[in-house]
């Protein structure tokens, strides 16, 4: 064969020579690779946008910023620990009272719930995670606060008062108890159909042995289901954590602001993201201004590191399991 | 022998009237935890329907807000539902090729490696809570330029792009692979059999996909406050502007003292409630439809 046979002698007909670059496979591959390429540098430019803006804050304050009480755009001082204290107390609090609803709901729909049921309530706690926050918060600030307000802080404060938590309930509407619950509601449909879906991927073997040994449903739940499925769970619980860090609207409308420390739950406080969020309009300064961007920043480290470990637990636990977290996202 | 061990008394010797009780609490706390799930939805649609169908009118969407609130004219929230427009509009101009582009590239070219390190790209960005992405655009664009319109969009697109990503590749793996060998066999070069042969498959999904992303950024009140949020009352459809937005005006209706200004934001809510809610069926029914469909091409 010499190498004159493999040039084509009609320009219309292409010989088959085995791989041929086109040029529209490597355009396709350029712009396709160029757009997966932002969707990365974007992250890496949110990171480096968000730590160039705080680096005046950086500057000023150091890292004594994350343990310094105040909030005082007259003298300047800024400090992001009461923040960091609300953001913790209204998170953790949420994820308590959301985890075991959202447990009890995967359990419901993937075990319990009659096939009519099925379907139709899995659509309805989905819908409940489309409904956008701005709209829960103002539901917040005039049904579910004054219903707090009035009938459930004052009876949780007379049985349980000895905790310092149930203090006494402040005559305002807004309260950290407040945001707990605005929390609570707008993370569990994230964590229940998180864990309906590792739920559904319990190998039906696996049920049906334990209860075929005469476990009781529960039994098969706590000993064959639970386990199994325990990674994809601590994942779904870290994403959920992940979610009410950052959630700004709702709780800034509903939590009532305020700079300080208290285990009160009944009165006012802010969180790191409802903070920023309240500040919108009043920031002038540019040490303010940088000083948020500072609470943005700590917000966005706490928040990669929640979905880091999740990814993780996903990768090296669940996986194994062959349980994906694909849908992890809202909607 | 044996059956010693199945008398009533041994049964209970074994504590089973007891692991019966705890088994029927349990499943009571399972059902529970969903009639409250569906109670909570129940009562938010509730509330919002009640308080804001009252307000609701043909005014709240063609007539601006008064400049000062003490006048009685009647008024809408008209330059809110332009700006979202405008916004959501130029957010899914932006997100929904590249979120194409990137799912594209992540199913058919990239190697594993680099898809599971875009994948976890993605995932983050997903997780980045969307006040930060608005202090992140406020950064990049409005410091020094003032707020616009184009830098909401932006925002809106970076909570956007991760979502339709994401539901492209969901299906683009769905798709046969005999599909794509069939094309290539005929001599189709790769990029046309990925574009007019698997794209074309996947339109559903996009479709439903994109609707679901533009339901969630249709709400979305924090990417908006840094960057679209100090508005005039005029309609506006001049990007370069910052304009009004149906969420910014709900939150900034509910924290005026005026309970007038009270039931325009449950109006708007309504409004905007209505919208997620249709769009999230309308998703739902794409999705099924576009999934027998493909069942039965299979």
């Amino acid at each position: 064969m010499s190498a004159a046979d493999l040039t084509p002698t009609e320009p219309t007909r292409r010989p088959f020579t085995g791989r041929r670059v086109h040029f529209g496979d490597l355009a396709l591959q350029l712009v396709a690779g160029t757009a997966a390429a932002g969707a990365v540098a974007l992250v890496g430019l949110i990171v480096w946008k968000v730590i160039d803006g705080a680096r005046p804050a950086i500057d000023n304050y150091g890292l004594g910023f994350v343990t310094h009480i105040a909030w005082d755009p007259v003298k300047n001082v800024y400090g992001a620990a009461s923040f960091l204290f609300g953001t913790a107390i209204t998170s953790l609090f949420a994820l308590a009272l959301a985890a075991p609803l959202a447990l009890g709901i995967a359990l419901f729909l993937t075990e319990l719930a009659p096939r009519v049921l099925r379907a139709p309530v899995t659509a309805l706690v989905e819908t409940l995670a489309a409904i956008p926050s701005v709209v829960i918060g103002l539901w917040g600030i005039f049904v579910l606060g004054p219903v707090l307000r009035d009938h459930v802080e004052p009876a949780l404060h007379d049985t349980l008062g000895f905790i310092p938590l149930f203090g006494t309930p402040s005559s305002a509407g807004p309260s950290v108890f407040t945001a707990i619950v605005v929390l609570t509601i707008m993370i569990l449909p994230i964590v229940s159909s998180i864990c309906r879906e590792l739920f559904l991927s319990v190998p039906r073997e696996l049920k049906e042995g334990a209860l075929a040994l005469g476990t009781t449903r529960w039994e098969m739940v706590r000993g064959v289901v639970f386990p199994y499925a325990r990674g994809g769970i601590a994942a779904a619980l870290i994403l959920g954590l992940g979610r009410a860090l950052g959630e700004a609207i709702a709780v800034t409308q509903v939590i009532g602001g305020g700079v300080f420390i208290h285990w009160n739950l009944f009165e006012g406080g802010d969180t790191l993201a409802s903070k920023i969020a309240a500040s919108y309009q009043g920031a002038d300064s540019n040490v303010q201004v940088s000083a948020l961007v500072y609470l943005a920043l700590i917000l966005l480290v706490f928040s990669l590191l929640m979905n880091v470990a999740a990814q993780w637990i996903v990768r090296h636990v669940a996986r194994r399991q062959g349980v994906g977290l694909d849908r992890a996202g809202p909607g | 022998m044996s059956a010693h061990s199945l008398t009533k008394a041994s049964l209970r010797a074994e504590g089973l009237p007891r692991r019966r009780a705890v088994n029927r609490m349990m499943e009571s706390l399972a059902w529970l935890a969903a009639a409250v799930a569906v109670a909570i939805l129940g009562v938010v649609v509730y509330s919002v329907a009640r308080r804001g169908a009252p307000a609701l009118s043909l005014d709240l969407i063609t007539k601006t807000p008064a400049s000062f609130s003490l006048t009685p004219v009647k008024q809408g929230l008209a330059n809110a539902f332009a700006g979202t427009l405008v916004l959501v509009g130029l957010a899914t101009a932006m997100a929904l090729p590249s979120g194409i582009l990137v799912a594209v590239y992540l199913t058919e070219f990239a190697r594993p490696a680099i898809r599971s390190a875009v994948g976890l790209a993605l995932d983050l960005l997903n997780g980045v809570p969307a006040i930060v992405i608005g202090i992140f655009v406020f950064g990049l664009f409005v410091v020094g330029h003032g707020q616009s319109a184009l830098a909401g969009s932006f925002a809106l697109a970076c909570l956007m792009l991760p979502l339709v990503a994401r539901a492209t590749m969901e299906v683009l793996v769905l798709v046969p692979s005999s599909l794509r060998e069939a094309g290539l066999a005929l001599g189709v070069p790769r990029w046309r059999t990925t574009l007019s042969i698997v794209l074309p498959q996947t339109i559903g999904g996009i479709v439903t996909g994109t609707v679901l992303a533009v339901a969630r950024v249709a709400g979305e009140t924090a990417p908006l406050l840094f960057t679209s949020s100090l508005v005039g009352t005029k309609v506006s459809w001049n990007p370069q502007h910052a304009l009004q937005s149906v969420p910014v005006a709900i939150f900034e209706l509910a924290e005026s003292p005026d309970p007038q200004d009270h039931a325009r934001a449950w109006a708007a809510a309504l409004v905007l409630l209505l919208f997620i809610l249709f769009a999230s069926l309308a998703a739902r029914w794409l999705a099924t439809r576009s999934r027998s469909r493909m069942g039965a091409s299979r």
